[in-house]
């Protein structure tokens, strides 16, 4: 392990991935502490989802390493279920599971995976779809529920594992303009909570107001990264300040 | 208006017919079963296996949909006794249609288990799920449901093909009906006519059931793509 | 235990049981195909006269065994005073039942055929007729092949059930040179290979068939 990095929630260190011929992520480095929410924007295509996916393994990189609290994801030992229990995963199309209602999309992880009994996971489960704003949606199919009630769900589906840290993948990207405020309000309160977050938005807003450190990437390295207030005002590299122009024109500044 | 006559001494056959009859449905739960475990691990070689085992179970698949029925009936009847064994007819016909089920089977899992979004399966492993819990509690529930109609219409056809194990000398309704004509040549047509309906009546309450199934087990946004029906 | 003796002197004789599987497949489709057609258009452009028994057909056929029929025709029709030979009765028994199968993959292709396709037709002057024949069957015709060909090579392997009405086909051939030797399973394996290859050729040439007749942007939407 390296210096000054001991107590680094999450460490990942020169993620390469290569599909055919085209290199998606070149080399990415970066550390979250705990408690810590991160910001990843970029234009499209850059490999922000392949590097979420990277870090749990649903992509496996080519080269470079993953910590979590010190132990090594990327080993060949480790048992990689046992760390994807720990590590939440909000997808940008929800993925709910189509054939089980709500309440059961958020308990299956904690009685198939953690072994925990029937009657506490059900406990959980209805706690932690109040905590997303769910109350009375416990019975609800997948298919009944708007898009955002769905990413909340998703969300509470998470956060019943009891995570270390939640990857966020565009949550917000499927949702109608006037869905997306109430998953945001949701991820907000998760940040104040003090739940460590990576997030892949475009919400400049909620970057802006939530973000510890925001990460800038393109075409599969990290451009700059740095605190929101320096990215936004000072950019020190031109492509950040094309990008964020860019990007504030075209979604505009809402605020979560 | 003779016809009517001999239907009505076809009649007296009846329970006996019905009794025959029995032997096809207990030949009929045999062979889906066997063909409903077999065709299920048979689709998920296929789709979730390695090169080898998904070869292995399409060439599989492939030999038991290409070879006939009657010829399988004969392979699993007269094979064993050629390496000293014996086999009961009924669980020789329970094998060669069973496995030939499982070929016709196979296919229809294999069709519902792709139809799932690669999402599911994606969101249960990122939940810390090992694939094989992912495949039991998350694809295959949901594979089942959306393969009801396609298992309804292998019901369909494997009821009537319970007939062809009269070829391996099991006592079931078509060779009863032939002892009875063997008897009394006249009454040929009313006897096969009644086994027709009968086997109309085997065919049409099964899919009924099964429809009863398929909405019972329905959920909402739990339909193959580009079927029709309304969402919620 | 004993090995596996075949004697190979019996291959003529299944080459000859074989060409009447093909003869009896190659009729009943044929026969099959007309029939079929003539239902299709029955349930699709008949009246309720005509859709109904038609329906009725299709129903029967489509619920009741094969063999059922089989005997139906070849035990059963003397009764009435019409006996056929052992060929005709087989042809004539799976010709009935594949029409009623092929009827509804024809129902289903004729109304995948996009429905301003009859209205061009007869806009340009076409009666109903001239519009089904030159317009929605041709088009029909290309979206039912897949389906077509399942069908087709289905009857080939249901043809062995003529065995049973003592006609040598290639199962029947099959039967009666094992009964004679008692050495059934060399035999049926023998066979089981000849249908394997038999259906392979099949489906191989079906598939080259279906290349050459494509017509670029007809399909069949959600029709396999
Ligand atoms: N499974 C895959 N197979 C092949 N190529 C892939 C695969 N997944 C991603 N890619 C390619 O890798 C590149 C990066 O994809 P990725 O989804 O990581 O980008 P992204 O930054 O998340 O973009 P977006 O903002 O559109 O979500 C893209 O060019 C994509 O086509
Ligand atoms: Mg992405």
């Amino acid at each position: 392990m390296r210096e000054g990095t001991m107590d680094a929630l999450l460490l990942v260190e020169d993620i390469h991935k290569r599909y055919g011929k085209e290199e998606v992520l070149k080399g990415v480095s970066f550390q979250l502490q705990k408690g810590e929410t991160k910001v990843i924007i970029g234009p499209s295509g850059t490999g922000k989802s392949t590097l979420l996916r990277c870090i749990n393994r649903l992509t496996e990189p080519d080269r470079g390493r993953v910590w979590l609290e010190g132990v090594e994801v990327t080993s060949r030992k480790v048992d990689i279920n046992r760390i994807r229990a720990q590590i939440g995963f909000v997808f940008q199309d929800f993925n709910l599971f189509t054939h089980l209602a709500a309440l059961d999309n958020v308990r299956l992880g904690p009685m198939r995976v953690l072994g925990m009994r029937r009657d506490q996971a059900t406990k959980l489960a209805r706690e932690e779809l109040a905590r997303v704003g769910l109350a009375g949606k416990e019975d609800a199919f997948p298919a009944q529920l708007s898009g955002g009630q769905q990413q909340r769900v998703s969300i509470a589906r998470a956060l019943a594992m009891n995570p270390k840290l939640i990857l966020f993948d565009e949550p917000t990207s499927a949702l109608d303009p006037e869905l997306i405020g109430e998953v945001l309000e949701v991820m907000i309160q998760l940040a104040k909570d003090g739940m460590t977050m990576i997030v892949v938005t475009h919400e400049m807003g909620f970057a802006r107001s939530v973000a510890d450190e925001i990460i800038f990437m393109e075409k599969g390295v990290i451009v700059e990264q740095g605190p929101p207030a320096q990215l936004f005002s000072a950019p020190r590299h031109p492509r950040t300040a094309e990008f964020l122009s860019k990007i504030t024109e075209l979604y505009g500044e809402t605020e979560g | 208006m003779e016809f009517f006559l001999k239907l009505g001494q076809v009649g007296q056959h009846l329970p006996m017919l019905m009794r025959a009859s029995v032997v096809n449905l207990e030949l009929l739960g045999a062979l889906l079963v066997i063909g409903f475990l077999i065709g299920t691990l048979v689709a998920l070689l296929q789709v979730y296996g390695g090169r080898v085992l998904s070869t292995g179970a399409s060439v599989y698949e492939w030999v038991f949909r290409s070879i006939p029925a009657l010829v399988l009936l004969f392979l699993f009847y007269y094979g064993p006794s050629h390496f000293g064994l014996d086999i009961q007819s009924f669980l020789a016909a329970s094998l060669a249609l069973g496995f030939r089920s499982s070929a016709y089977q196979s296919q229809i899992f294999r069709g519902a288990i792709q139809a799932i979004p690669s999402g599911q399966m994606m969101a249960a492993r990122a939940l810390g799920m090992s694939k094989l819990s992912a495949i039991r509690h998350v694809i295959l529930p949901q594979a089942f449901r959306l393969a009801i109609p396609g298992w309804s219409n292998e019901y369909s056809s494997v009821v009537k093909d319970t007939t062809l194990a009269y070829a391996v000398t099991l006592n079931e309704i078509m060779r009863y009906a032939k002892t009875i004509m063997d008897r009394q040549y006249d009454l040929a047509m009313a006897t096969f006519i009644v086994v027709a309906l009968v086997f109309l009546v085997f065919t049409y309450s099964g899919n009924a059931l099964l429809g009863l199934v398929e909405r019972r087990f329905r959920i909402p946004g739990l339909q193959m793509p580009g079927a029709t029906g309304a969402v919620l | 235990m004993s090995g596996f003796y075949f004697e190979w002197s019996f291959l003529p004789k299944l080459a000859q049981g074989l060409l009447l599987t093909v003869e009896i497949t190659g009729a009943c489709i044929a026969f099959g195909f007309v029939l079929g057609v003539l239902l299709a258009l029955g349930r699709v452009y008949g009246g309720r006269l005509i859709s109904i028994p038609c329906g009725i057909y299709i129903h029967f056929f489509r619920g009741t065994p094969l063999l059922t029929q089989l005997f139906i025709v070849y035990f059963g029709l003397p009764n009435w005073g019409i006996q056929l030979s052992a060929f005709l009765s087989g042809v004539l028994a799976l010709g009935l039942n594949t029409a009623a199968y092929q009827a509804e993959y024809f129902r289903g292709a004729i109304q995948a055929v996009k429905r301003g396709q009859m209205m061009a037709a007869r806009s340009l002057g076409m009666s109903r007729i001239q519009a089904i024949r030159s317009v929605i069957l041709p088009q029909a015709f290309r979206i039912v092949i897949p389906s077509w060909s399942n069908e087709l090579i289905l009857m080939l392997k249901y043809s062995s059930i003529v065995y049973s009405i003592a006609l040598l086909d290639l199962m029947g051939m099959g039967k009666r040179i094992a009964a004679r030797n008692f050495n059934y399973f060399e035999v049926f394996v023998v066979v089981a290979l000849f249908y394997l290859v038999l259906v392979l050729a099949l489906s191989q040439s079906l598939r080259w068939l279906e290349r050459r007749v494509r017509v670029p942007g007809l399909g069949a939407p959600g029709l396999r």
